[in-house]
């Protein structure tokens, strides 16, 4: 697939709670078939001390609108830029990036994020929907005010939430779910690498399939300075290019 | 018309553009972004005669106007390169140059000597500059005798183009320079990064696994147009400049400060066609400065 560097603009913001918002950016080609687990890489102008882009999960992907959603948390200077882009705004992405989650078909898969690592599983329910799969989504936060984008899963399958003070959904962390009682023939999980690893010892216990999304500090985004390396079963190999989704296989997890 | 053909010495670049080792990959990673025939030449990344995995993550800290790496290297060795890299790459419409790097003085022998061979590679630039590994690299680079033992001893096996990458972090680079020049070298590029560091207060920790690494990015500009001034003036060999050059007025500037070539690294990764605007915007310059030749601009710095 074709890598391409663009300026898209700001059509929609929309913000979540106080850290968190999602913005729509509209590309002015038609966009390139993106898969779910792809990532963009965005310039931030005008911030002093935010030199390299900014890696960030492709949210959703609407090719009708011809726009790509993001879903970001501000926790630093280059987050908090982006947060105070304009409608009309120009952004500059580098894209689409890295490989993507597998597609299976006609099974039960189980997806769990953690924070503001739902990112990418939005537009995985609908593409694991769409190939005839059940989806069940679990996302684990830390209070009822972070609980925000619950509906959007919900056209794909069940949801279910987790908190760590109990204020809405089940209380404690997302492998701590009840659902996961229930029979499942695949697991898919992007957010903080201790909840990742918790899910990949869970999938392991129960002999599925786990992948997982990385996340790593990068520099280019596109394989060629070797600065996000993750460490393999095959050696040091490259976040960017050969993930950031991993089969929990391949990691020394 | 204007007319951007260079030569360093028997090297003949179309344009000065080149990018810089460990920021272009091996070009491929760049095909989807640019056309790589329009650079005056590319330089691979660093080769070793043996694989190695590189530093442990994490290998990158962003910095003001920056950032460090301590990627340290990591490749798959020379023969990987000869037999799976090159048939690849060897149809480039360029100059690719491979930047050759080592723990002792014979692996890079060996190394330079397995590239001779190779028909479209033109040209080597001998990295006795790496500031992130734990044995030679940098070591060779920041002492007089030992660069000039490096560079003599690849001197007799590697027949065509030597390049040779200078380190920042000594105290009179000239000096350096004079001694790879008196061994032979065709031509010397320079800088490679500066040794810095970076820590996280809240943590308490360096950002880096192994704790120090190389600075790039235009924070370390100024320095290396001044490095590159003081080699233009103690050398005849052709200079080749790069550190933080992001657009074609940076390159410029080393131009007039004296090198005939440059380099495009960090700035690869914020624009990946960065490389190519570099060129047309130095074609604008002369338009609009009425230079025929950018051989007329080497070290054209007016006096104050």
């Amino acid at each position: 697939m074709k890598k391409s560097v663009q300026d898209f603009k700001v059509l929609r913001k929309t913000e979540l709670n106080d850290e968190t918002f999602v913005i729509d950016v509209k590309a002015s080609t038609p966009l390139p078939d993106i898969k779910p687990g792809q990532f963009v890489n965005v310039l931030v102008e005008n911030a002093n001390n935010t030199f390299l882009r900014r890696p960030l999960s492709i949210h959703f992907v609407d090719y009708e609108e011809n726009i790509i959603k993001l879903y970001i948390k501000k926790i630093g200077e280059g987050t908090n830029k982006l947060s105070e882009l304009n409608l009309g705004d120009k952004l500059n992405i580098v894209f689409p990036l890295g490989n993507q989650y597998s597609i299976p078909k006609n099974s039960k898969t189980l997806l769990i994020g953690g924070g503001c690592g739902v990112a990418p599983l939005l537009y995985l329910a609908k593409h694991l929907r769409d190939a005839g799969n059940q989806v069940t989504t679990i996302l684990g936060v830390r209070s009822a005010y972070d609980a925000v984008e619950l509906d959007p899963y919900k056209e794909y399958g069940r949801v279910f939430v987790t908190t760590e003070d109990g204020s809405v959904g089940e209380k404690g962390y997302p492998t701590q779910h009840s659902v996961l009682n229930e029979k499942f023939d695949y697991t898919f999980t992007c957010g903080p690498e201790p909840m990742m690893k918790a899910v990949a010892a869970y999938s392991k216990s129960k002999a599925i399939p786990c992948e997982v999304s990385l996340e790593n500090t990068m520099a280019c985004g596109i394989g060629a300075c070797l600065c996000c390396v993750t460490d393999t079963k095959r050696g040091n190999i490259c976040t960017c290019t050969e993930g950031p989704v991993f089969n929990i296989n391949e990691l020394k997890w | 018309m204007v007319n951007l053909e260079v030569k360093l010495k028997d090297l003949i670049l179309k344009n000065p553009v080149m990018t810089a080792s460990g920021t272009f990959g091996y070009g491929e990673e760049f095909e989807d972004f640019i056309d790589i025939s329009q650079l005056g030449g590319i330089v691979v990344k660093g080769t070793t005669r043996h694989h190695r995995e590189g530093n442990p993550y994490p290998r990158m800290a962003e910095t003001p106007s920056g950032m460090l790496n301590a990627v340290g290297l990591q490749n798959k060795g020379v023969e990987y390169f000869c037999n799976t890299i090159y048939p690849r790459i060897k149809h480039y419409n360029t100059n690719i140059l491979v930047n050759v790097s080592g723990s002792v003085i014979e692996d890079y022998v060996e190394t330079a000597a397995m590239i001779n061979e190779l028909d479209k590679i033109p040209a080597i630039e001998l990295n006795i500059s790496c500031p992130n590994v734990k044995e030679g690299g940098m070591a060779f680079g920041t002492n007089c005798a030992s660069a000039a033992s490096v560079v003599r001893e690849v001197r007799k096996v590697y027949k065509k183009h030597l390049m040779v990458k200078l380190s920042p972090n000594v105290t009179d680079i000239s000096e350096i320079a004079k001694a790879a020049e008196a061994e032979g070298a065709d031509s010397v590029s320079l800088i490679n990064t500066l040794l810095g560091m970076a820590i996280d207060a809240e943590t308490r920790k360096p950002l880096l696994s192994t704790v120090t690494g190389g600075l790039s990015g235009p924070c370390v500009k100024p320095v290396a147009l001044r490095m590159v001034w003081q080699v233009f003036n103690a050398v005849k060999i052709p200079i080749v400049g790069l550190g933080g050059i992001m657009n074609a007025k940076d390159a410029i500037e080393f131009i007039l400060a004296g090198a005939s070539a440059i380099q495009i690294g960090t700035a690869n990764f914020i624009d990946p066609q960065v490389s190519v605007k570099v060129v047309e915007g130095i074609k604008e310059y002369m338009i609009r400065h009425q230079v025929e030749n950018l051989t007329d601009l080497i070290g054209a710095i007016k006096e104050q």
